[in-house]
C-alpha cells in the first residue's frame, strides 16, 4: 500500500515537473513547481519528517514561489515565443549529466541506505523535529547564527538598495 | 485499551475517519452557511437595520436563496482571462482552509467496543506532531488563490487588489507565526491536543492569561490574514469595485465568500484552541465548548466591521511591519527570559 501510494506520487512529480519545462506561460510553470514542492513534502513525510515536510510548505511553496510569482505578474512576461535550439542542447547536457550521476549511484547499489547514528529507529523513538533542534542549537550553533547574521545582512542590503529609488 | 490506528482495525479506523471527516466538514460548512445571515443580521440591527426579513421565518431561509441564485447564475470567464488559473483559484482558496479544520481537536477521547476489544478514538479528525506548523503552512497556501485570482483575470481592478492581498497576508504571516512561537515556548509541545490538555486544569491555565500579548497580536493578524474589516483592502469596494474577485460570477463568486467565513470558522477555531482552551471547560461538553468559543470570536469579527473603518494601506504596512512585527519578536525575548529564569 505505501509503495504503491508513493509510486502514485512519484508519477504526479515527474509530471508536474516535466509541466514546469515544458509549459509555455511562466505563471503555468510556476505552479507546476508548487505542485512539485507539495510532493517532495509528501515524500518527507512517508519518511517520517513530518517537520521537514512542513517547513518545506512552508518556506519554498508559502513564501518562495510567492514572490516568484509575484514578479512573474509584475513583470507581464508573455508566452515564450520559441525555444533557442542552443538553450535545448545545454539543457539535455545538463539532463545527461545528472543521469550519468544518477546511474552512477544506483549500479555501487544500495541508492537509499542509511549512514550515521540518525537511523529510522532513533528518529521513531526521540522525534525528528527533537532531533533537529537539539543538532541545530547544540553542535551546529556558530555555523547556524552565522547563516542568521548572513541573512540579516541580506535583508540590510536589500532595504538599502531599495531605498535609493525612492 | 489502544488507540485505533490503521495496523489494529484497518475497517473501524477507515470508518471512525470517514465519520469524523463528514462531521467536521458538514459542520463547518453549515456554520459557513449560516454565518452569512448571521453577519447580515448583527450588522442590520448594529445600524438600526432589521437585515433579511422575507425568506423564510427571520430570514432563515436566506442562505439557501442566495446559494440557489448564485448556482443558476450564468458562470462567465472573461476571453482575456487566462483560463486554467482563473478556474483553480477559487478551489486554491477554499481548500487550505477548509484542510486547516483536520487539525483542531473537538472533544475528550471516545471509547468504543469491538471483537472484546476497547479502542480509544480521539475527537480530532488527526493529531499531528507539528500541528502549529501544519496550519501556519497552510495559511501561506491561502494566499496563492487570491494571487491567482487576481492576477487571471486580467483586470487592473483585480490585479491591484490581488497584490495588495498578497503582500499583507505574506507581511501578516510573520507576525502571526511569530506571536505563536511565545505560546509553544510556554508548551514545548507542538501537537494541538496536548496544547489543549495543557490548558485543561481551569479558566486560569488557559494560555489567553500568560501570553496576553500574544493573543492580542494573534487576533490582529489573524483577522489581517483572513482579509476581514477593518484590514479587507483586497476587496476594498469604495476604490476597486470588488478586488480580486471582480470578474467572478456564479458558483466561483459564492466560492470567494464561502473561502472569507470558512476562514473566520478556522481562525476563531485556532484561537480558541491555542489561547482559550479550546474543547476544555468552561461545560463538561467538548464540542459544545469549542463551537461557543468559534461563534464568540465570529460575533467579535463582525462587531469589528460593523464599528471600524477600512485603515489606509501604508498605514496597513507601517502597522504590520514597524509595530506588530517588533512587538511579536519582544514578546519571545521576554517569555525566553522567563521560561529560563523559571527554570
Amino acid at each position: 500500500m505505501q509503495v504503491l501510494f508513493f509510486y502514485l506520487v512519484a508519477l504526479v512529480t515527474v509530471i508536474s515537473g516535466v509541466i514546469v519545462v515544458a509549459a509555455k506561460s511562466p505563471v503555468n510553470s510556476a505552479l507546476a513547481l508548487v505542485n512539485t514542492f507539495f510532493c517532495l513534502a509528501v515524500f518527507y513525510v512517508m519518511l517520517s519528517a513530518p517537520f521537514m515536510a512542513a517547513i518545506q510548505i512552508m518556506v519554498y511553496a508559502g513564501a518562495i514561489m510567492v514572490l516568484i510569482l509575484f514578479v512573474i505578474m509584475l513583470l507581464n512576461m508573455g508566452v515564450e515565443p520559441f525555444k533557442k535550439f542552443t538553450h535545448v542542447t545545454w539543457g539535455v547536457v545538463a539532463g545527461s549529466l545528472v543521469l550519468m550521476l544518477t546511474l552512477f549511484f544506483i549500479s555501487r547499489g544500495q541508492p537509499t541506505k542509511v549512514v550515521g547514528a540518525i537511523t529510522r529507529d532513533v528518529i521513531l523513538k526521540e522525534g525528528h523535529t527533537e532531533l533537529i533542534g537539539k543538532s541545530l542549537f547544540v553542535n551546529f550553533l556558530l555555523p547556524f547564527e552565522i547563516t542568521s547574521i548572513l541573512l540579516l545582512v541580506a535583508i540590510i542590503g536589500a532595504v538599502i538598495l531599495a531605498k535609493k529609488e525612492v | 485499551m489502544e488507540l485505533l490506528s490503521l495496523s489494529n482495525a484497518p475497517l473501524l479506523f477507515i470508518a471512525a475517519m470517514m465519520i469524523k471527516i463528514l462531521v467536521v466538514f458538514g459542520v463547518t460548512m453549515g456554520i459557513v452557511a449560516y454565518a452569512t445571515w448571521v453577519e447580515r443580521k448583527v450588522i442590520g440591527h448594529m445600524q438600526t437595520r432589521l437585515g433579511p426579513t422575507l425568506t423564510g421565518p427571520m430570514g432563515l431561509l436566506q442562505p439557501i436563496a442566495d446559494g440557489i441564485k448564485l448556482f443558476f447564475k450564468e458562470d462567465i470567464i472573461p476571453t482575456e482571462a487566462s483560463k486554467i488559473p482563473f478556474v483553480l483559484a477559487p478551489m486554491m482558496i477554499l481548500i487550505p482552509s477548509l484542510i486547516t479544520m483536520a487539525v483542531i481537536p473537538f472533544g475528550s477521547d471516545m471509547q468504543f467496543t469491538a471483537g472484546g476489544k476497547t479502542y480509544i478514538i480521539p475527537l480530532q479528525i488527526t493529531d499531528l506532531n507539528i500541528g502549529i506548523l501544519y496550519i501556519l503552512a497552510m495559511a501561506g497556501l491561502g494566499v496563492y488563490g487570491i494571487t491567482l485570482a487576481g492576477w487571471s483575470s486580467n483586470s487592473k481592478y483585480s490585479l491591484i487588489g490581488g497584490i495588495r492581498a498578497s503582500a499583507q497576508m505574506i507581511s501578516y504571516e510573520l507576525a502571526a507565526g511569530l506571536s505563536i512561537i511565545a505560546v509553544f515556548m510556554l508548551s514545548e509541545t507542538l501537537s494541538m491536543r496536548e496544547i489543549v490538555a495543557q490548558q485543561s486544569g481551569s479558566i486560569l491555565d488557559w494560555y489567553v492569561w500568560k501570553q496576553p500579548l500574544a493573543f492580542l497580536l494573534f487576533m490582529i493578524t489573524g483577522t489581517a490574514e483572513i482579509n476581514r474589516t477593518p484590514f479587507d483592502m483586497p476587496e476594498a469596494e469604495s476604490e476597486l469595485v470588488s478586488g480580486f474577485c471582480t470578474e467572478y460570477s456564479s458558483m466561483k463568486y459564492a466560492l470567494f465568500f464561502m473561502a472569507e467565513y470558512a476562514n473566520m470558522v478556522v481562525i476563531a477555531g485556532i484561537i480558541a484552541t491555542l489561547f482559550l482552551g479550546g474543547w476544555s471547560g468552561p461545560t463538561p461538553w467538548g464540542p459544545v465548548n469549542l463551537l461557543g468559543k468559534i461563534f464568540g470570536f465570529m460575533f467579535f469579527l463582525m462587531w469589528i466591521r460593523a464599528t471600524f473603518p477600512r485603515v489606509r494601506y501604508d498605514q496597513l504596512m507601517k502597522l504590520g511591519w514597524k509595530v506588530l512585527l517588533p512587538l511579536a519578536l519582544a514578546n519571545i525575548v521576554v517569555t525566553g527570559l522567563v521560561v529560563v529564569l523559571a527554570q
